[in-house]
């Protein structure tokens, strides 16, 4: 970035608007620069400069505009871009969506200032990822493996439980080789009962002072969503990169975080693309996930775990279609599973993890994980298939081999899928879709060889000899 | 003309574009340098002495009032030995080289010539003083990493007679040749991306692009030089599909564009291409391959310049005799850096506020593909071939981008969510994808691999298409309601996907498949096919056809390293011969 200036005043804007002031020409003012605008007697409230002009430069306003009059306000240009203080010592803190304490303690002076809007990450310096995380849950250890420097977001549904879900793995995933390992929260325009949940979750586990905290609720200013996770991931490129900490990243809600990016657009009355979005919204959103991954020759990681809300349950909605673009694969919950008491309700179909064979396999899991999860897969889609046919036909004009895959595609959802708060390891999860497996007599079984079939039977022997 | 101290400043920066006055004597798409970090961009508009500008770095923290210098010539890429195996970023700045000025974060202003200045490359003339050259003439050759033959041309718009030549131990800003006027020749050349390498002649697309992948091969085959659009939701398969490409395709060399995706997968291109032998040369797959990056949280202006970068190399490989193919993965981001700045220009935004020369762009890209004649001396022929990504907003093929790419690519590949979702890979809808080289195709494969190659693919094709139909007809009265010789089609049908269509880009053996695989695999299925109808016509039942031990064993032979094939070949043939034990205790009897 171009040398830092030097701080210059002025007085009175020359507009404002919603969350923007427009001001005068202002000398020399750089994009990204750092802003205060101060009406007599107030707060002063902080903005960035999104367009620098010679005769009107846009000022995004942090926090409520309300009752702001342009032509009194003092601006002083700071000449600095934003930064985020970063640093251990803010472990065990929680902090607002701008980085202001909201723990009652005094602001942290941290250890050194990231720049906000971080620096893309060389990608000739990525170390493509593949260290299996266990984080003991079934559908997503056995069928969609998570790795260390993934992005892999969770797509839900207005009241699906989302919030438990990432609250599971955060507790879960705790350092698979006692490596050292820290979490961001942040939390993006979610309400006080989102917020608890997932705190209540974390604190019982005695994971808090591990963790940073980075909180803008309902209520907090909107346009302060556009900076929180941005806060919260340079915090955690700080710990990954200099601390050589794994760091898990929650980002929820993504949904809000997008809203407050197309309230920006509207105000500056920009060409709206889908569903009035903005037509950089993949740009922006990819400035966010992008920051994810393992770099060489450095020992930490930052994992991003972000949740999204699809409005009306459509996952070709702008939000979840742009996510699923830029992720590394999506977990995706079902509200059918969801009311039948299936938790976690992740439907494994619509459901992918990108990074999944780096993460498996010989040393990793097991040799044959792949064609575990090809072949249980092939019986839930075909199964899913008959499900949908039973509606219509009715289950007498199913085939037997489509009556049993009805059959195993209940026995999966509930046995597999299905764990409630119990936490799996993958040996316990490889084992219950084995189970599956050998309810399913041989000829439905196209993705196994008779070697690999055969070492199971001899497992299974062995088991039960030892039971016997 | 360029660094005459210039009085020309910035008025506005907002996002990538960039304003500046004192620009009276600038010209369109030449290149400037903006601010005190000396920032690369592109001037894309001149009013008076005001100049619009896109910036091809972040510009975040740049003010208003730095200084602007122009280059005085456009955007250009540095051609020569050296490039295979580089990875370079949308403006062709090695990313290797970036990473040593700026550490493991990309930061704007830094500054690396395309090719290693202190790379020392051997140059063997061809030619010997006195001769008379033409542009495209190859003036020698250098020996590259893994083999292949670099060779160094005479630039496009150059002729003459050679004064001197100079061999051996060059660098890539040396002289290789001194004409008669005085010109010099380098060993490399600089060319505008935007502009069309010039060829002697455009020629048919006659020859097959093989791609190792059963389903393009014998169901939507493309030809060398020829284009296909690769649209599909994402998670369907489309980088999957771009990667097996570039890694297994009968390419010289590969020009794989990121564009606009994710940083891991460069990643793991990068160390996946390095260990990876080419399966018909063994060499390394990165020492045919030029990587051109930027991801999508790098800027936005050089994603739209990066296709043009990779095209522009290909083009340049083409002209020395070889078969280069294009990986675009995603067309979609390329398209929506021109929207992004065209509307940040506030042009009148056309549909979904894609800007309206968008169909014309894309027509222009894909124009750049092609089989030609090359310019000059030896005669040779090369081809571009462009594999592009298309990333349609909701999986929604209707969209602009999707549409521009159809209305001029020779093929189309659609991939379908549901079969993704089923596991079923790669997952193209063989339904809607077509190929409009697949009758000259299939003539070449009759040739090549077996005279029997289109009918099979007549038959299959027939096959699935049938299947389509039992099955809407299924969905409405059960399987089980249906006629043998139906179900026996149904599981013909069922077979063909799993082990004719199916293909995973994981499994070591299987991840490339030759055509004569192909089309051993496809010939089995259509066997077991007969061999069941046949039966039925004997009076066998669908309940006594052992459908399932063929199956098995195709999957064994689909997957069987290459030294099991016979074996397990045979082992098929001797399942479908006992297919049903009514015709063995048939067989029996007569004996
Ligand atoms: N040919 C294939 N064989 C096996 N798996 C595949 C194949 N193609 C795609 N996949 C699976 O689908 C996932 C998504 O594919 P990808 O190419 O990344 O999708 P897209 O680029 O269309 O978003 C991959 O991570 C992989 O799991
Ligand atoms: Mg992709």
């Amino acid at each position: 970035m171009s040398p830092m200036r030097v701080a210059r005043t002025y007085r009175g804007a020359r507009a404002a608007a919603g969350p923007l002031v427009y001001l005068n020409g202002a000398q020399r003012a750089a994009l990204g620069e750092w802003v205060t605008i101060t009406a007599p007697g107030q707060a002063p409230l902080r903005g960035q400069i999104i367009d620098a002009g010679e005769q009107l430069s846009v000022v995004q306003v942090l926090e409520d505009t309300l009752g702001l009059a342009p032509a009194g306000v003092e601006i002083a240009l700071t000449g600095e871009l934003a930064n985020a203080v970063v640093g251990k010592e803010l472990l065990g803190r929680a902090l607002s969506g701008a980085g202001d304490p909201r723990d009652g303690l005094p602001p942290p002076i941290g250890e050194a200032l990231r720049p906000l809007w971080g620096a893309p990450l060389n990608p000739t310096r990525r170390l493509p990822p593949s260290d299996f995380i266990e984080t003991g849950i079934s559908a997503i250890d056995g069928m969609n493996t998570l790795v260390r420097g993934q992005k892999l977001p969770v797509f839900s549904g207005p009241g699906l439980p989302a919030l438990e879900l990432a609250a599971t793995i955060v507790e879960n995933a705790r350092a698979p080789r006692g490596e050292p390992f820290a979490v961001v929260f942040c939390g993006i325009g979610i309400t006080e009962r989102e917020t608890r949940t997932f705190l209540d979750r974390f604190a019982a586990s005695g994971a808090l002072e591990r963790s940073v905290l980075y909180l803008n609720q309902a209520q907090d200013p909107t346009i302060e969503r556009l900076l929180a996770p941005r806060q919260a991931l340079a915090c955690a490129e700080h710990l990954a990169f200099v601390h050589g900490l794994h760091v898990l990243v929650v980002l929820a809600d993504i949904t809000h975080y997008c809203e407050a990016l197309r309230e920006v657009a509207a105000a500056r009355e920009e060409v709206p693309g889908r569903r009035g979005y903005p037509g950089y919204m993949y740009t922006d959103l990819a400035s966010l996930f992008e920051r994810a991954g393992v770099v060489k020759d450095k020992p930490g990681s930052v994992t991003q775990l972000p949740i999204l809300t699809m409005p009306d349950d459509d996952i070709t909605h702008p939000i979840p279609d742009l996510t699923g673009y830029i992720t590394e694969g999506q977990v995706v919950l079902s509200r059918e599973l969801h009311r039948r008491g299936i938790f976690p309700p992740i439907d494994v179909l619509p459901s992918l993890s990108r990074l999944m064979n780096a993460g498996i396999g010989k040393d990793r899991t097991v040799p044959e994980h792949r064609k575990w999860a090809d072949q249980l897969y092939a019986i839930y889609a075909r199964g899913r298939e008959a499900r949908m046919m039973v509606a219509i036909v009715g289950e007498a004009g199913l085939s037997p081999a489509d009556r049993r895959a009805l059959e195993l595609t209940e026995s999966f959802e509930r046995e597999l899928v299905h764990q409630g708060p119990k936490r799996r390891t993958i040996q316990e999860t490889l084992e219950a879709g084995w189970r599956l497996i050998d309810r399913v007599p041989r000829e439905d079984l196209l993705k196994l060889s008779d070697e690999l079939l055969a070492t199971r039977q001899a497992q299974r022997d062995e088991a039960q000899h030892k039971g016997a | 003309m360029s660094s005459a101290p210039s009085s020309a400043k910035l008025t506005r920066v907002v996002g990538a574009l960039a304003e500046a006055s004192g620009m009276r004597a600038a010209t369109l798409n030449e290149l400037v340098r903006i601010g005190d970090a000396g920032l690369l961009a592109e001037v894309l508009r001149i009013t008076g002495d005001r100049a619009t500008l896109q910036v091809f770095e972040e510009t975040m923290g740049v003010s208003l009032e730095e200084p602007v210098v122009r280059e005085g010539s456009p955007l250009a890429v540095e051609l020569g030995p050296g490039l295979l195996g580089s990875v370079i970023d949308g403006i062709g700045r090695p990313l290797g080289d970036l990473a040593t000025l700026t550490g493991d974060f990309l930061l704007p202003g830094a500054n690396a010539p395309t090719i290693d200045r202190a790379r020392r490359f051997t140059f063997v003339p061809v030619v010997a003083r006195g001769a008379q050259v033409q542009q495209g003439d190859v003036l020698g050759t250098v020996l590259e990493r893994g083999g292949f033959e670099h060779r160094v041309l005479v630039p496009p718009g150059r002729q003459g007679i050679i004064a001197g030549v100079f061999g051996g131990e060059r660098g890539i800003e040396d002289v290789v040749a001194r004409l008669a006027d005085g010109t010099t020749l380098g060993l490399s050349q600089r060319w505008s991306v935007r502009r069309p390498r010039p060829s002697a002649a455009r020629l048919d697309a006659s020859r097959p692009f093989l791609t190792g992948q059963r389903i393009f091969d014998f169901l939507f085959p493309i030809a060398e030089g020829g284009t296909v659009a690769v649209p599909g939701g994402f998670g369907t398969g489309k980088t999957v599909i771009e990667q097996s490409l570039a890694k297994y395709a009968e390419a010289d060399v590969v020009v794989y564009i990121g564009c606009g995706e994710r940083g891991n997968e460069m990643a793991e291109v990068l160390h996946e291409f390095a260990r990876l032998k080419d399966p018909r040369h063994g060499r390394a797959v990165l020492d045919r391959t030029v990587l051109v990056v930027n991801t999508s949280n790098m800027p936005v202006a050089a994603r739209e310049s990066s296709v043009y970068l990779g095209l522009t190399i290909a083009e340049y490989f083409r002209d020395q005799g070889y078969r280069a193919a294009v990986m675009a993965d995603s067309l979609s981001r390329w398209a929506e850096a021109l929207r992004e700045i065209g509307s940040r220009l506030q042009e009148m935004p056309g549909e979904e506020g894609y800007p309206t020369y968008l169909a014309s762009r894309a027509a222009k890209l894909h124009e750049r593909a092609g089989r030609v004649t090359c310019l000059g001396a030896p005669k040779r022929e090369g081809s571009v071939t462009l594999i592009s990504a298309v990333s349609p907003p909701g999986g929604d093929f209707s969209e602009p981008v999707t549409q521009s790419c159809l209305r001029v690519a020779g093929a189309l590949w659609a991939l379908d969510p549901e079969l993704a979702h089923q596991r079923q890979f790669p997952a193209v809808d063989w339904h809607t994808s077509y190929s409009l080289y697949s009758d000259d195709m299939g003539r070449a494969f009759d040739a090549t691999v077996d005279p029997d190659w289109s009918k099979a693919r007549g038959a299959v094709l027939d096959l699935l298409q049938r299947d389509a139909e039992l099955r809407e007809v299924a969905s409405v009265v059960g399987p089980e309601a249906l006629e043998d010789k139906d179900r026996l089609l149904l599981q013909a049908a069922a077979i063909v996907r799993e082990v004719v269509l199916g293909q995973s880009a994981f499994d070591p053996n299987d991840a490339y498949s030759p055509p004569a695989k192909t089309y051993r695999l496809a010939r089995a299925s259509l066997d077991l096919f007969e061999a069941g109808k046949v039966a039925l016509g004997r009076g066998a039942t669908f309940a006594e056809l052992e459908l399932a031990p063929v199956r098995r064993a195709l999957a064994t032979l689909r997957d069987a390293p290459a030294g099991d094939v016979e074996v397990k070949a045979a082992e098929v043939k001797a399942r479908i011969a006992s297919l049903w034990r009514g015709a063995r205790s048939e067989a029996g009897g007569t004996s």
